[in-house]
């Protein structure tokens, strides 16, 4: 699991921070490892992401996913993203995720998704994501 | 193969040939391995007694061991009160290879690793002699308890009740009417506080627990007590991992009405003084509640010497099965607490508007018990004295001992708990740098089996600052050589996250 790609990732993550002017915003996190990680995220006129960045910490697999997610959400529409699955985040590690861990690698992909429904009323704004462990 | 032993001066000169040589041959052509005092001498050999590293160089013969792997079985044996190469024998399970695909159970031909399992704080391996116990029983007894007059009901009936002698017998318990099978320690952690605490309990009153209380109790009086409008209160922990006695003398009050806390922390390895807090409980009045959960897999407990109101444990953690726990209660506090499920097993007669209850356990223990897991049980208490409970502490202690010593070599290492070797048989720590679950997936990358998170301790790791820590935990059948195995993975994902 721990190929160069993922530490590289993790000890440099891309788009770490947060937008001041977030259009939205979501908090989730796994309680398995403890990892917690909070999506920001500015739209443009056409729901697209403009911009996007992600804080918060945890066990490298999460945070590589994030990183790497975040990466390939920008230009997106919230459309498109809500038609990812876990597979396109695996995709995106590239490496092969034990069973225990794929809650770690798909946190990001299920806190932006999730922060979207929300922006568009189909969740309650009060819920946090959590990735059952 | 063959064994050559001689007396010399320096003491018992033991040498193992390699071939199956007979007569007056001893050469061969990869040598001789030669025992010499440089391993079992001194003091240490004779604390090892020279028989059984006689006893443990006969099967590294048997064995086909030849050269450092005998050497290997020798030392094991002078470090170690128990014949470990021998226990292991009796763990099919140890001897399995890991690595491939997980979602096929079982040894695949993808599995290239041997295991090295060190996570028996969570669960522990079993013996042929427990599932064969258990096999015995479905195969030839298999039959529901109580009330059946046939012959297979009587011979299941008889084995599960005997069960309860055994299990009192083997704490040091009255009798079986202070055993109660449960599902596991939480559920005999729940009995007691739905039956005992929600009727008992109210606004004034107070359960004492420790801040490294185990989620089952945590969790179980923390809601009864909300429930109650009870408080509750948690003995401090201090900087070295054990609880602040002054606190506990303060904590535990003339309102408190339950003590109940963990005879051994399973995140800290703490060994709680517990005779001291029983007698701090009793003197106001309170109920003791002892976790023996990681107790008495690995130490002789006497519950009636240490006096506690209840104790609870679990049998998958001492070689048993799972589905099966023991709560001990005294027989007085328990004839007087209702029962905590309704249903069948349970009751003397029951007419349309009420019914009566069963003697103790039974009253306790509705519906269908775990009697396969009873019997299970049993077999693995057997075994557990056959190897000896003093030599298993002891063994545990020496291995704890090492891994921490090894551990806390490297500056990039914190291990938690207090130092020294009055710990339980586990060693909890984390590495600079490395998420613990980082740490615990790169171990598995080298087929060793730790566990990593809050370990059910989750309030415990916020005061220690540690989202999840890693969890190395040792049982009678591990040695030295895994505990390297261990060191030499963290080493690796030190290097991977450098």
């Amino acid at each position: 699991m721990y190929r160069q790609q993922i530490l590289d990732h993790y000890r440099n993550p891309r788009n770490y921070g947060e937008l001041s002017d977030a259009t939205f915003s979501h908090t989730g996190e796994n309680p398995s490892c403890g990892d917690e990680i909070t999506v920001d995220v500015v739209l443009d006129e056409d729901e697209a992401i403009e911009r996007i960045a992600f804080s918060g910490d945890g066990c490298a697999i999460s945070q590589a996913a994030a990183s790497m997610l975040t990466s390939e959400l920008t230009g997106m529409t919230l459309n498109e993203l809500q038609e990812l699955d876990r597979d396109d985040v695996l995709d995106l590690l590239g490496v092969e995720v034990t069973p225990m861990r794929i809650k770690c690698a798909v946190l990001a992909e299920k806190v932006a998704q999730d922060g979207a429904k929300i922006y568009h009323g189909e969740l309650d704004e009060l819920e946090q994501t959590t990735i059952e462990g | 193969m063959l064994l050559r032993e001689r007396e010399t001066p320096e003491g018992l000169l033991v040498s193992v040939c390699d071939t199956d040589c007979l007569g007056e041959t001893f050469a061969h052509d990869r040598g001789e391995l030669e025992v010499t005092e440089s391993f079992y001498g001194g003091a240490a050999a004779e604390e090892a007694e020279p028989e059984r590293i006689v006893g443990s160089l006969r099967r590294a013969a048997t064995a086909n061991l030849v050269g450092e792997e005998a050497v290997g079985v020798a030392i094991e044996a002078q470090t170690s009160p128990l014949d470990v190469a021998v226990l292991r024998e009796e763990f099919p399970v140890l001897g399995r290879h890991v690595g491939g695909d997980v979602t096929a159970p079982g040894e695949g031909a993808d599995d290239d690793q041997p295991l090295v399992y060190l996570d028996n704080a969570a669960t522990s391996q079993t013996p042929r002699a427990v599932v064969e116990a258990m096999t015995d029983y479905y195969y030839s007894y298999n039959a529901n308890v109580h009330r059946g007059i046939h012959h297979l009901s009587q011979e299941a009936s008889v084995a599960y009740e005997e069960a309860h002698d055994r299990v009192a017998e083997f704490i040091g318990a009255d009798g079986r009417e202070e055993i109660v099978f449960t599902k596991n320690t939480t559920e005999a952690e729940n009995l007691i506080a739905y039956a005992w605490g929600l009727e008992e309990l109210g606004p004034g009153d107070k359960v004492v627990m420790t801040q490294m209380e185990h989620h089952a109790s945590l969790v179980t009086w923390q809601q009864i007590a909300k429930r109650t409008g009870a408080d509750v209160e948690y003995i401090r922990v201090t900087e070295d991992g054990h609880l602040d006695m002054d606190h506990a003398r303060e904590a535990i009050d003339e309102n408190t009405q339950m003590v109940s806390f963990v005879h051994i922390s399973n995140a800290l390895g703490t060994v709680n003084p517990v005779e001291e807090l029983v007698d701090q409980a009793h003197e106001v009045g309170a109920y003791a509640f002892v976790d023996g959960a990681q107790s008495v897999p690995n130490r002789s407990v006497d519950v009636g010497a240490m006096d506690a109101d209840f104790f609870s444990f679990s049998g998958h953690k001492l070689c048993g099965p799972t589905g099966i726990g023991v709560l001990y209660g005294k027989a007085e506090i328990l004839e007087e607490i209702q029962p905590y499920l309704y249903g069948g097993d349970m009751i003397r007669s029951v007419t349309y508007e009420d019914s009566t209850w069963e003697e103790l356990p039974w009253k306790f223990e509705a519906g269908t018990p775990p009697i396969a897991e009873a019997v299970g049980l049993t077999a693995a208490l057997d075994f557990l004295d056959d190897v000896g409970m003093e030599r298993i502490q002891a063994h545990e202690e020496a291995l704890t001992a090492y891994a921490y010593d090894r551990l806390t070599e490297f500056d990039d290492v914190t291990v938690y708990g207090p130092p020294g070797d009055n710990r339980g048989g586990l060693v909890g720590f984390n590495l600079e740098g490395v998420h613990a679950h980082d740490l615990s997936s790169i171990c598995n990358d080298h087929a060793v089996a730790i566990r990593a998170g809050d370990h059910c301790t989750q309030p415990l790791h916020d005061t220690l600052g540690a989202a999840a820590s890693a969890r190395a935990s040792f049982y009678l059948y591990n040695t030295r050589d895994e505990v390297d195995a261990l060191v030499e993975a963290v080493d690796n994902a030190r290097q991977l996250f450098a």
